[in-house]
């Protein structure tokens, strides 16, 4: 690579060896790496490391290299940030003392119960997986993480103790909404009505865009300005009432229907929303168009918080692939599922035994399945091309490994005029899949801590 | 009585939880919401989506919002990550519940 065509570049994301997390050598060391940058040109290099904040050996680093700044950062895994929010709180003190920023950090641990899992089991404590009812002991060795959902009430205890920055483990979407109005309105635990006001207006804001004209479907065509669109802002009073609205000069759009669109997505029973702070009603809620890009929520009320916490466990679920050929006109409807049968007869042969394999036909009816109907019979042959999209699941990865291999085979052995190679075999992934449960509150303690600025 | 399309009375969003499917869909204008309840029934959905759905299917009331929320459980081949499908979180649904033919007197 060239001076010219990297000169003033920032490498965001250098990883460099040793590191004990990760299994495979890295070509480099961080000396080496900023010395590479400084040579090629480079206006910074950005040093990543899996095993601690990178802040002091880019400090080191620096005093040897020169002609590029090198600076630190931290990797959002369990073991330097992301869901150890000890590891992140360090390296915000450790930014905003070199800053010479005074800042109160506080950090809520204790939702990792991943060492307690075998004590919780033996007690009877099963675990139980909300969505089939089986027991996590069905796949305890598979389990890779286990976190409780906290709710608003750690944060809020953090912000009474004079945080500025709370760090948390996991804690709920509506809590971080519902915490600053507890905090400044002095609602109480009890007030069932106000704490399901803050935790509806939490779920009206925790997925970016989606109140204020993104993915809507009303008029979707004449929502302005969607490059720059304004993220949802909640203008909370104290009584539980508070207006959803977003900074002026911001695109998107702010109507009654795009809400209503957002307070229904990931909906289960709208009577009992249900969280670690309360249980709210969504059939409670009264929207208004306050004004331009400003809906008003008010009448919302809810019930009790139950006596469960939500647990999010992860475990390993076999591995899975999917691989996609593009055939093109004519009948490339026809020739996508010819090579459907072909590839599935290849299977068969090859001895190879899947828990799924899948099929879709993209451009004819993958999104919709049978409610978009086959392709009329005038239309099929036309069809510009079709994308069969195939996948496959198993415990076996050499199954799954071999399933790879026999697409691009496929391509040059089967129907014709088909592309879409390009980018080689597919992708063996390994499948981290989620098993939510319940747990008793009496059994896990939100542990809030505060940092002073400089500890 | 004639046959509409839902998508010229209603819009909607969908998501999920796990391997069920939620679809919300809500009245373009409050006097069609009557029309949503009576003709868009959780039988008539668990029909629409065969193939898709293979649990149940409940359906929830939102006078409130003039809008109903349908749970399609058993209809993203695991969900999450363990789904083979091109929208393993159902967020096409929506719209492919607004395909449906409904009978409605006059609009």
């Amino acid at each position: 690579m060239s001076k010219v065509a990297l000169g003033g570049a920032i490498d965001l994301h250098c990883h460099f060896g040793p590191e004990s997390v990760i299994g495979t050598p890295h070509s480099v060391d961080a000396l080496g790496a900023a010395a590479d940058a400084a040579d090629l040109g480079f206006a910074a290099v950005v040093l990543k490391s899996h095993d601690f904040p990178s802040n002091a050996v880019a400090y080191a680093v620096q005093q040897q290299v020169s002609g590029v700044r090198v600076l630190g950062s931290i990797c959002c895994d369990y073991w330097v940030g992301g869901v150890n929010p000890t590891a992140c709180k360090d390296a915000v003190l450790d930014a905003a003392k070199r800053q010479g920023i005074s800042v109160s950090v506080a950090t809520v641990a204790g939702d990792d119960i991943m060492d307690r899992l075998d004590a919780f089991l033996a007690r009877g404590i099963e675990l139980k997986n909300m969505d089939t009812a089986e027991p996590l002991a069905a796949v305890r060795a598979h389990v890779q993480s286990a976190n409780v959902y906290f709710g608003a009430w750690p944060v809020v205890d953090a912000l009474a103790k004079g945080a500025e920055i709370v760090i948390t483990g996991r804690v709920t979407d509506t809590g971080l909404a519902l915490a600053p109005m507890i905090h400044e309105f002095g609602w109480k635990a009890g007030d069932w009505n106000r704490l399901s006001a803050g935790t509806i207006a939490g779920h009206s804001i925790e997925c970016g865009a989606q109140s204020t004209g993104g993915n809507c479907q009303v008029d979707w065509d004449t929502i302005p300005h969607m490059e720059d669109i304004g993220y949802p802002i909640i203008e909370a009073e104290p009584d539980g009432t508070f207006c959803l609205t977003k900074h002026a000069g911001t695109g998107g759009r702010i109507t009654v229907a795009s809400v209503k669109e957002q307070l229904l997505y990931e909906m289960g029973d709208p009577h009992a929303y249900i969280t670690p702070d309360c249980v709210a009603d969504f059939t409670t809620v009264h929207l208004d168009q306050a004004g331009p890009d400003r809906v008003r929520f008010s009448g919302i009320r809810g019930h009790a918080a139950t006596d469960s916490y939500k647990v999010s466990i992860s475990y390993s679920a076999g591995f899975k692939a999917i691989g996609m050929l593009v055939y093109a006109w004519p009948d490339a409807y026809k020739k996508a599922r010819a090579a459907d049968r072909i590839l599935r007869q290849r299977l068969d042969r090859l001895g190879l035994r899947f828990d799924a394999v899948h099929t879709e036909f993209v451009g004819a009816n993958a999104c919709h399945g049978i409610a978009s109907a086959e392709p009329s019979p005038e239309i099929e042959p036309q069809l510009a091309e079709v994308v069969l999209r195939i996948g496959v699941r198993s415990e076996n990865r050499a199954a799954v490994e071999r399933f790879t291999k026999e697409l691009a085979p496929l391509a040059l052995n089967g129907p014709p005029v088909v592309t879409g190679l390009g980018g080689g075999r597919p992708r063996v992934e390994e499948i981290v899949a989620y098993w939510p449960a319940l747990i008793p509150k009496r059994e896990v303690t939100p542990e809030v801590t505060v940092w002073p600025s400089g500890s | 009585m004639a046959k509409r399309k839902l998508i010229e009375l209603a819009h909607a969003r969908s998501g999920d939880k796990g391997d069920t499917a939620n679809v919300g869909i809500i009245a373009r204008k409050p006097e069609y919401y009557p029309i949503l309840v009576r003709e868009v029934t959780a039988e008539r959905v668990k029909e629409h989506f065969a193939g898709v759905c293979l649990g149940k299917v409940q359906r929830y009331e939102l006078p409130n919002l003039g809008a109903l929320n349908f749970l399609l459980l058993e209809s993203l081949d695991g969900g999450g990550t363990l789904s083979l499908k091109a929208d393993p979180q159902g967020k096409t649904y929506s719209s492919a519940l607004l395909r449906m033919e409904i009978d409605v007197d006059s609009l």
